[in-house]
């Protein structure tokens, strides 16, 4: 019999061993398939090594850095919610990062006709990412203002979740005028990881370093929170203005990866699941293995996904969905057996 | 303008003479050695080098070449097919997985869609351009990695028009466009002129999707229509592509029903659609998905596309007196 500190090392350990493994493969997963041999052929001319440094290197950093925003702003929602099956997306960033993105992609559709062709191409320049981003926090402040603050709980899920219905039945509204937004949405929905670059990576590095720290000093609250809301209050938390700090770093997370790589489903779901299955801890670690698991979860997808029908791409949403699904089937199983 | 084989000599007078090749035409004998190759060989690639091409591109971005690019990637049908159309099919490297005419590009590696184009399969290829549609992300991408993109988006005939145009100042080839432009406006005069006298003027309802999304007068097809001498159900005002209530349909009572063989064998289930008097008179053109397919490509096989259109209405049982 192991002791939970024991595993907690263990799990970390492992965590760490695995995502420079994956890493590793992932840099010999090519176009082609995956072939250690072309690695070391392509590093040994320049055209290879550009495609080595300047794709597959921050494809695969960013497919674990898109993993890594998502596993944590998870186990900080479900700290939050007190609910297993809170995910990031829940407080409205999803939907809002949707409509963001589904502007920009009707405005181009319909530039010279509903809007002039000078608004469509400064939509346009905005961006996608930029778009996105502002669409997610925009969405978690509406679920904010809706719920008067994070004092309650239970109001801000009820708004999050009428936020989201709001949000993606007005992109669907827009999709409808403008039919042609309907393939670059439905890419959105899949989520990629096979447009990022090193600056997406420095964005997501640079997000990570900044809500991590603080979200590992919110950790004591969420520990707090799960003795109950009333107990919590008694220890003297000002719990509204902390809830707040918590949702706003959650939304910064998940709206910087959403931003970057689109919805990739149940990665902020299943990563914090599998850290509390492995090794119960408080807070503090779970957020901190929950970013390391959602980041080795989401790398092994992103090496799956290039690899499976070389050369030819699995979208890396489907296949987190799958595993996700899967593990979530496995679970239900063996606690009926049990 | 790009120099043609038949403008060489003008072309071996730089554009823009930089100081370090005035430097070389002082260096006078290896320029004279040079120009001698030049002569002997009728040097293609020295007119290119001098050349110099701007092409702007439809999200307003000017991309400069000094040479007509010839390794090319297309991540759309409609711009595989005018490459190919202008006689630059074999400087194709790859094309998206949705381009499949003509059948030689088929055999070209698949680089995804527009939205989920694999961008390491793209620039190992080292195109010199990759032709892309507006609004697509994969072209900040590649962008950022030093791939040069264009961005060409056709939505009426003059867009066709100026596609082609853009394409053909592009590939070095610009009587050529001017050239397939002209087959295409051929072509369309000649099936216009196979159209039945009595089809004139019939409101044609055409059906890109089974939602229904219908083609407007103002789109490529419904422009198309037109040429035919045809009618449009729809009005213009709701735009080239416009999502209608199907109830719309049946209180319009189009002349004719144009659509895919699938959508037109299921219209007489969909509520209150068998009361469609073409459908009833059998007055419909149900396209097979290869011709179909051919309809809703916006490119210089527009004209085929035309003469596809008056076959049908050539066979179209006649009109009834209303």
């Amino acid at each position: 019999m192991t002791s939970d500190g024991e595993r907690r090392l263990r799990l970390a350990f492992g965590l760490a061993v695995g995502s420079v493994v994956i890493a590793a493969a992932g840099m010999a997963a090519g176009g082609d398939g995956w072939s250690p041999a072309g690695l070391f052929r392509a590093l040994a001319n320049a055209d290879g090594r550009f495609i080595v440094l300047q794709i597959r290197a921050p494809r695969t950093l960013g497919a674990w850095l898109t993993g890594a925003l998502l596993g944590l702003s998870g186990a900080a929602a479900q700290g939050l919610f007190r609910n297993p099956l809170a995910d990031p997306y829940l407080l409205g960033s999803a939907s809002g990062a949707v409509l963001g993105v589904v502007l920009v992609l009707a405005a181009a559709a319909l530039g010279g006709h509903v809007v002039s062709v000078a608004t469509a191409g400064a939509i346009a320049r905005f961006g996608l990412v930029g778009a996105a981003f502002v669409g997610a926090l925009l969405g978690v402040l509406l679920t904010l203002s809706l719920a008067r603050g994070a004092q309650e709980t239970m109001h801000l899920l009820l708004a999050g979740v009428v936020v989201g219905v709001l949000l993606t039945a007005a992109s669907d509204l827009v999709t409808s005028a403008a039919p042609d937004a309907l393939r670059g949405k439905q890419a959105f929905l899949l989520g990629s990881t096979g447009f990022l670059g090193w600056q997406s990576c420095a964005f997501m590095a640079l997000g990570l370093a900044v809500t991590l720290p603080a979200a590992w000093r919110l950790a004591r609250v969420l520990d707090a929170l799960t003795l109950g809301t009333e107990t919590a209050a008694s220890l003297g938390l000002a719990l509204g203005r902390l809830r707040i700090a918590l949702v706003v770093a959650i939304a910064f997370a998940t709206a910087l990866a959403v931003s970057q790589a689109g919805l990739i489903a149940f990665v902020g779901l299943i990563a914090p699941h599998l850290v509390r299955r492995f090794a119960p801890a408080t807070h503090g670690y779970t957020l901190l293995a929950g970013a390391a698991a959602g980041g080795l979860l989401l790398l092994t997808a992103d090496v799956l996904a290039r690899t499976v029908i070389a050369p030819q791409e699995v979208p890396v949403g489907v296949l987190t969905a799958i595993l996700g699904g899967g593990y979530l089937i496995w679970l239900l199983r063996r606690r009926r057996a049990a | 303008m790009f120099q043609h084989r038949d403008a060489q000599t003008r072309a071996m007078i730089p554009a823009e003479p930089t100081p370090r090749r005035s430097a070389a035409l002082s260096g006078g004998r290896l320029w004279s050695v040079f120009f001698l190759i030049f002569l002997a060989s009728g040097a293609p690639f020295t007119s290119a080098a001098h050349a110099r091409e701007a092409i702007r591109d439809d999200r307003g971005i000017t991309v400069t070449f000094e040479a007509p690019p010839r390794r090319i990637v297309s991540l759309l049908p409609s711009l595989t097919e005018s490459v190919c159309a202008l006689g630059a099919c074999d400087r194709l490297v790859g094309t998206d997985r949705f381009s499949n005419w003509p059948d030689r590009v088929q055999a070209l590696p698949k680089l995804g869609g527009l939205e989920d184009a694999q961008i390491e399969r793209i620039v190992a290829l080292k195109p010199d351009v990759v032709l892309a549609s507006t609004s697509a992300r994969v072209m900040d991408r590649l962008e950022s990695l030093g791939v040069r993109v264009i961005a060409l988006e056709s939505r009426n005939r003059a867009d066709v028009k100026r596609t082609l145009t853009v394409l053909g100042q592009l590939l070095g080839a610009p009587g050529k466009a001017e050239a397939v432009w002209a087959g295409v406006e051929r072509a369309t005069r000649a099936a216009a002129a196979r159209v039945p006298p009595a089809e004139r003027g019939q409101r044609v309802y055409f059906e890109i999707d089974p939602a229904p999304y219908a083609a407007g007068p103002d789109s490529f097809i419904g422009e198309s229509l037109r040429c035919l001498g045809l009618g449009n159900a729809i009005p213009a005002e709701l735009g080239p592509f416009p999502k209608l209530n199907p109830e719309f349909i049946v209180r319009t009572q189009p002349d004719i029903v144009m659509a895919a063989q699938a959508s037109v064998a299921d219209m007489p289930r969909r509520p209150g659609w068998s009361t469609l008097r073409a459908l009833r008179a059998g007055r419909t053109c149900a396209f097979p998905s290869g011709t179909y397919e051919l309809l809703v490509h916006p490119g210089p096989r527009m004209g085929e596309a035309a003469a596809a259109l008056a076959e049908c209405l050539a066979h179209l049982p006649p009109p009834s007196a209303r």
